[in-house]
């Protein structure tokens, strides 16, 4: 540089030696406040979130534990609030009872209760479940909106005791004077609907994924990840009302099974919802294979199918389990297309073409019209509480089992 | 030179537009073991992969001229690319064992071209380890993960891994440019045993490894084949200006 430039850029260049002038000093720890404060508050999110799931749980499970208390007798009342016609929820259900097939205990608690709108009173009443009639009736005047009466809760007659002994049964019958909460049926109903929807989606979306991640050229890949991935941001009533409509019809008309809606219809759909979920997770998977494994196997003089099954596959299963969890999370907690799709008729049937009630469905038909505090309301949120156990229970599986002994298995000690 | 194994004729290859072979003729003997150095960049490595059709993974490569193996050109139209790999097998630079246990990863190259029958099986992959010169250091443990082996042993499996497909040509990109001293003694040894049986050819970084092991050297420069002749010709009394001063060190 010569004498005039470096004048020219006196300034900059003065900036320049302080810098290299200075002296970096290690003796003294400094406190580095920015650093700090992030750390901690990253930390604090972390674990905020960890605590609302876990207060998710223990809300859900604290509400089902009235069940438990087989001591007293539940004489419980409650009020139910007259509907508006514009609110009356069993109306999905019924519009779709209009099909071949009977609903069973759907019909029924849809022609029987209203929905409570006034929570926030009741609580008081149901705290205080030895009040007479009359504490019901003040509380309820209050409500002067809507037309208010005390009745004896639908399970009033019941017991706690048989409430929970019929659990182990089959028969799902809440509304009733003999009120049976067999959830036998639901649990092998969500159990049928996950197993088909998987046995469909899972086969359908690896190998989607692995024609995208190794056959597909790039402008192939470019059409079919984003198109697949699109399916994922389908509202699921959107594919629930494509079932109803077109898809129960059709598969009726290809199977000719006697009952229209079911849990193969449901499950179908159900995996039309989960299709992308599995697909986009097994694709990342397999395209974060190291392409040293595809270049040393071709070099083996491997064909490129050979290549994907037997190499690209294996070193991607951690990945590939947690896309079908996934699937089977989005599937087990499927509500709108259970509802809409499989019939909803509780029945231990193992025959794929009969109808299905899931455990997320029953919540989302009858949480709107259960009286709260009742046995049937403490069922339901069992039902919850067993839904998130489930899930747990999966991921643990899954995180002892196949991230331990399974790969250990496939891929040596 | 003995009979001719590979031969080139006029190959140029591009990507896409540029070029990154110029010109390329040249003859390489069977069971001798032919050295490829050169700077950075220079096409060694592309013009090694070329030999076996690994160049056709990356997209927009095209190739001109003539890449005869035995005879017979391999970017004819007939080709069987897939047999021609396993004629042709490749150990990379950075050893790629794939994740399954060490007998599996020997194992596979056999199992895909049809072998089954599990003595036989056992008998391929002892000979392939005995060959790399690896199996005492894991007859005990072949059905561990091969990813738990040394960077050493893991380069030596994967030439076993080549080896049980039973090729002809083994190409070698730099198979000990990240290992230690020792570990490469013991590829290099394992490249002089080899070349009994197979024809070897290997690019290297390494100017005294190519002194040691080869019979052969090519110099690439730019792209261009500089210079090929017996590897003491070549170290010793070079033709080429470029090459001498590449050798001596006097580069730039």
């Amino acid at each position: 540089m010569t004498k005039k430039e470096k004048t020219g850029k006196k300034k900059k260049l003065s900036g320049l030696e302080k810098w290299q002038s200075e002296r970096i000093d290690i003796t003294q720890k400094r406190f580095r406040v920015g650093d700090y404060l992030a750390e901690k508050v990253i930390k604090g999110v972390a674990y905020l979130s960890i605590a609302i799931v876990f207060l998710i749980f223990v809300f859900v499970f604290r509400e089902s534990l009235p069940i438990f208390n087989t001591s007293k007798p539940a004489t419980e009342t409650a009020v139910v609030g007259k509907q508006d016609s514009q609110e009356t929820y069993g109306a999905v259900t019924d519009n779709t009872s209009t099909t071949q097939e009977s609903y069973g205990s759907v019909a029924d608690s849809s022609s029987k209760t209203n929905v409570q709108e006034t929570y926030g009173e009741v609580t008081d009443q149901t705290a205080s479940q030895e009040q007479n009639i009359l504490a019901g009736d003040s509380a309820s005047s209050k409500n002067s909106s809507s037309d208010t009466y005390t009745v004896s809760a639908g399970s009033g007659s019941d017991d706690n005791r048989t409430a929970l002994k019929s659990m182990a049964t089959k028969e799902w019958v809440p509304v009733s004077a003999n009120p049976r909460y067999g959830l036998l049926a639901l649990i092998l109903g969500t159990i049928k609907i996950t197993f088909i929807s998987l046995l469909f989606a899972a086969p359908l979306s690896i190998l989607a994924a692995i024609y995208v991640s190794v056959f597909a050229n790039k402008r192939m890949k470019e059409i079919i990840k984003p198109t697949i991935e699109l399916l994922a941001g389908f509202p699921s009533v959107v594919i629930g009302f494509f079932a109803l409509m077109v898809l129960a019809t059709f598969l009726q008309s290809v199977f000719h099974y006697e009952t229209r809606l079911n849990s193969f219809v449901g499950g179908i759909a159900m995996g039309i919802a989960a299709i992308p979920i599995i697909f986009t997770i097994t694709e990342d998977a397999l395209t974060a294979v190291p392409k040293s494994f595809y270049e040393a196997s071709l070099a083996l003089g491997a064909s490129k199918w050979q290549t994907a099954f037997f190499v690209i596959l294996p070193a991607a299963t951690p990945g590939i389990f947690a896309a079908i969890l996934l699937g089977i999370g989005r599937v087990f907690g499927e509500t709108m297309i259970a509802l809409m799709a499989t019939g909803n008729a509780a029945q231990m049937d193992l025959n794929p073409f009969a109808s299905v009630r899931t455990l997320a469905a029953t919540i989302g038909a009858e949480m709107a019209e259960v009286v709260f505090g009742d046995t049937h309301y403490n069922v339901l949120f069992l039902i919850g509480s067993l839904l998130f156990i489930f899930t747990f229970v999966i991921n643990a599986v899954a995180e002892f089992y196949v991230k331990g002994k399974l790969m250990k298995r496939i891929q040596g000690k | 030179m003995s009979e001719n194994k590979i031969h080139t004729e006029n190959m140029f290859l591009y990507y896409s537009e540029k070029m990154a072979l110029n010109n390329i003729s040249i003859t390489i003997p069977e069971k001798k073991v032919t050295a490829f150095i050169g700077p950075s960049g220079c096409g060694k490595s592309t013009f090694l992969r070329s030999l076996n059709r690994m160049n056709d993974l990356i997209d927009g490569v095209r190739i001109d001229g003539k890449v005869m193996i035995d005879g017979v050109n391999i970017y004819d139209k007939n080709i069987d690319v897939v047999n021609l790999r396993k004629k042709v097998g490749m150990v990379f630079q950075k050893s790629n064992p794939f994740a399954k246990s060490i007998y599996e990863n020997v194992a596979y190259g056999p199992k895909i071209n049809g072998v089954n029958d599990k003595s036989h099986l056992d008998e391929i992959v002892e000979t392939a380890l005995k060959n790399a010169a690896i199996w005492e250091e894991v007859k005990d443990r072949l059905g561990d993960s091969a990813l738990g082996l040394s960077g050493g042993q893991q380069q030596r499996l994967c030439i076993a891994r080549t080896l049980a497909v039973n090729p002809e040509i083994v190409l070698m990109d730099e198979p000990a440019s990240a290992l230690d001293p020792l570990s490469t003694a013991k590829i290099e040894e394992l490249i002089v045993q080899l070349k009994e049986k197979y024809t070897i050819v290997i690019v290297t970084h390494n100017m005294q490894q190519a002194a040691r092991i080869s019979d052969n050297t090519a110099f690439f420069y730019l792209g261009e084949l500089i210079e090929h002749d017996k590897t003491k010709k070549i170290f010793t009394n070079p033709e080429k200006k470029q090459t001498e001063d590449y050798i001596t060190g006097r580069f730039g």
